[in-house]
């Protein structure tokens, strides 16, 4: 670990704009409100980034006060100082001053929900032993005081040290400008000075720290001798050199004797904790209000599971027809914008690249912007409302028997408008294993950029006739979806079962009570989502929308026959690009599944995103870029091998709408795993498994049909 | 006094089990503790997802989802909420 050297600056050097002069960290436990509170604190001036390495996100808020600003950091959510997650382990790098690219908090800001001070309590007084300034600001303050709880605040402020407690309502900001008053100065304000929850841990910590020599803080050793040399403590024991892990392991057996440490400091702390509860809080409460019944009525089985069904018909249906409308309108603004790149700029290869490959690949990312701000908007506004983490209660037990948690729910059903926010949506698995499970199941649902492709097809080769009641075409639709979350569950079981074998990780989530979200706050991460996705996703798909582009139009055809219409001679010089010839030379792999060129270089075309498919098909079969798809599916229909048997039969045409249902062909859910995910095994494992699932099948549905 | 093997896994809707021993063996009971199930915590049992599994739990101002295997690691002593 490289330590940062200090460095002397003039004073006329140093940056007095933009450059914070303090930086605060903000802690709490997930559901304390620190969102909400930090976004009211802090508005649009934030930056979200990742950490270094990792997929946790970096939210960096600036405060203005009246004649300075100090940086807030808004860290995971934790609660305790204890790393049990990879949120809960960058909260403690941050706090410790182990982040690289983070500068150590000078200040604490430590979030505490003031109807759950029990939990929200054992987490400041082991802020507290960080010796560092800190004020706690108790949120949610109303609706402590609408469910009659008395806090005295004095009192409580006496007992952790005579550290500022502010009660704030972070949503209507009652309450945030005395908070403000308070950390504008906080930095100068003395740490706490509070006797430990826990004297002898603490002396112990101190004992080490001090013979050591070295500058290592307390809390650091205290860390070591309760959770072991663990990742993040190991440096410590290092650095306490050569016979400290002897001398550590006595002091642990003294302190611990057989307990187990971690439950032994959770006896002693929570001890602390009613013992404060006792001398500040009017009588502990069991928890009741209004919102309680609603949440209890909601519980029961039946009515939440039905409502469940609800909610989610209601976000697919959204997410599908809400968008539309939306997506319309990009379509017809990027044909637009291509139609005004062509008479501006004539037919070079120029206004080819703006028009085919720039706008055209980047609209192909910006038409899904619609669902992902909806789908995201629902999301954000369930999570905040405690309702996501109840949905994964509810459908925990269904779950379980294919191998995945309840938490999987969301991100699969996400998936059927598209694998990328439901990927993104996986963040909320705790589990590693079954976070990648889920992420490999995704791809597998039903995306909206396969619904035209199975649409075209089904139109043209599937007979119109009533079964029943039903419509065949609606049947075999419905068929897919079904044969696309069968091949996902079974591909999360194997997954499960093989590569990513393990304990069965137990369900402990903390069950929020329902509250009304603030927007503000929801837009605010919305916004932040959708920068996000545009940044990352698009790069990476403009990149190889351009490839495809110059693939599809190199080398220029020379010799075409003048008589050909414009179609034709799109054709003709398509067959000659790099990507036809590319077609005639994979066409024997493909011939097995009864594909001839033309539909290979389409499939090829298709690989960075599959729902360019129709427009190449459109090409090759010189129907023009507009190409309507009656006039389309006539084509093809009638679309013959050299000996003039169809190219098109039922079996072919079934083999190609399993090849489509497995194929990962989408360069933005491949860049989203591997950020997800990071690291390029997983990416390529989908696309190499997929792929192969989706031949496979394909092959054996024309061979044996 | 209650039969000694009474768990959080054995409460009824509505009854209160106060926490009277804990198996703290396993790292997944030790987070739990973490989160505030400790020996004295009164404990309400809210409700239970279709097929009785996993339980919805309220302590102390918080709301916890555990199933039943995990929640059978909690010996208590339980009494009805109006007692």
């Amino acid at each position: 670990m490289t330590k940062a050297t200090e460095t002397y600056i003039p004073l006329d050097e140093i940056p007095r704009r933009r450059q914070p002069d303090a930086s605060i960290a903000v802690v709490g436990s997930p559901n304390s409100g620190k969102s909400t509170l930090f976004n009211r604190l802090t508005g649009l001036r934030q930056r979200i980034g990742n950490y270094p390495g990792v997929t946790v996100e970096r939210h960096v808020g600036l405060l203005r006060l009246d004649n300075h600003s100090v940086e807030l950091i808004d860290l995971p959510g934790t609660h305790g100082l204890s790393a049990h997650s990879l949120e809960e382990q960058i909260s403690l790098d941050v706090l410790f001053g182990r982040m690289p690219g983070t500068q150590p908090p000078d200040a604490i800001l430590a979030v505490v929900d003031a109807t759950n001070l029990y939990q929200g309590l054992y987490l400041v007084q082991q802020l507290i032993e960080l010796e560092l300034p800190v004020v706690v600001a108790l949120t949610m303050f109303d609706a402590a005081r609408a469910e009659g709880l008395q806090i005295d605040i004095g009192k409580l402020s006496a007992r952790i040290g005579g550290a500022p407690v502010c009660p704030v309502v972070a949503t209507t900001g009652e309450g945030v400008a005395a908070l403000r008053d308070v950390l504008s100065d906080l930095v100068q304000r003395p740490a706490p000075d509070a006797a430990p929850a826990w004297p002898e841990l603490a002396e112990a910590a101190a004992e080490i720290a001090k013979s050591a020599g070295l500058p290592i803080r307390r809390v650091e050793v205290e860390r070591l001798l309760v959770d072991g040399a663990t990742e993040t403590n190991a440096p410590i024991l290092e650095a306490l050199g050569s016979d400290a892990a002897t001398r550590v392991e006595t002091v642990r057996q003294a302190l611990f004797g057989s307990d187990p440490p971690l439950a032994h400091e959770a006896r002693v702390r929570y001890a602390w904790v009613r013992d404060v509860l006792a001398d500040v809080q009017e009588k502990v409460p069991v928890f009741f209000s209004w919102r309680t019944q609603v949440v209890q009525f909601l519980n029961r089985p039946i009515p939440g599971t039905l409502g469940l069904f609800v909610v989610m018909a209601i976000v697919f249906q959204a997410v599908f027809a809400w968008a539309t409308p939306m997506m319309d309108f990009i379509d017809e603004s990027t044909v637009a914008l291509s139609g005004l790149v062509a008479t501006h700029l004539g037919d070079g290869w120029f206004a080819s690249l703006i028009a085919d490959g720039v706008i055209a690949g980047v609209g192909s990312v910006i038409i899904f912007l619609p669902q992902i701000l909806i789908l995201f908007l629902f999301i954000i506004f369930l999570e905040d409302t405690g309702y996501l983490a109840r949905a994964a209660y509810l459908l925990d037990r269904l779950m379980r028997s294919v191998g995945l948690s309840g938490q999987s729910i969301i991100p699969m059903i996400s998936s059927f408008a598209c694998a990328v926010p439901g990927i993104m949506a996986t963040r909320v698995i705790p589990n590693r294993r079954d976070r990648i499970a889920t992420i490999l199941a995704a791809p597998f649902m039903t995306c909206s950029a396969r619904l035209p492709v199975y649409a075209l097809l089904i139109a043209a080769f599937v007979p119109a006739r009533q079964v029943g009641f039903l419509n065949l075409h609606g049947l075999v639709l419905f068929g897919l979806y079904l044969f696309g979350i069968t091949a996902g569950i079974l591909t999360a079981l194997l997954i499960r079962k093989t590569a990513l074998r393990g304990p069965k990780p137990p369900f402990a989530l903390m069950l929020p009570e329902f509250r009304r979200p603030n927007m503000r706050t929801v837009l605010i991460q919305l916004l932040g989502r959708a920068k996000v996705f545009l940044r990352r996703a698009g790069t990476v798909i403009f990149t190889v929308a351009v490839i495809i582009w110059a693939l599809a139009y190199f080398p220029r055809a020379t010799d075409l026959d003048p008589a050909l219409t414009e179609n034709e001679a799109a054709a003709a010089q398509l067959e000659q690009s790099w990507l036809g010839r590319a077609g005639h030379v994979v066409e024997p792999v493909f011939r097995p599944l009864g594909w001839d060129w033309r539909v290979s270089s389409a499939v090829i075309a298709g690989f960075p995103a599959r729902e360019v498919v129709i427009a190449v098909l459109g090409t090759v079969y010189a129907v023009g870029d507009e190409a309507d798809e009656a006039t389309l599916s006539q084509r093809l229909k009638t679309s013959t091998w050299p000996d003039g048997t169809p190219v098109f039969t039922l079996p072919m045409v079934i083999g190609l709408m399993i090849f489509y249902a497995c194929c990962l062909q989408c360069a933005a859910t491949l860049a989203v795993i591997r950020r997800e995910t990071n690291s390029w095994r997983w990416p390529v494992f989908a696309w190499c498994y997929m792929t192969t699932i989706g031949y496979v099948g394909a092959l054996l549905a024309f061979q044996l049909l | 006094m209650a039969a000694f093997d009474n768990t959080l896994a054995t409460l009824k809707q509505g009854q209160i089990g106060t926490i009277q021993s804990v198996d703290a063996a396993d790292p997944q009971v030790q987070r739990l503790m973490v989160l505030g199930l400790v020996e004295g915590t009164d404990v309400e049992l809210a409700s239970a997802a279709l097929g009785g599994d996993p339980m919805e739990f309220r302590f102390c101002g918080s709301g916890i989802s555990l199933r039943k295997e995990q929640a059978s690691r909690f010996k208590v002593t339980q009494r009805d909420r109006g007692d």
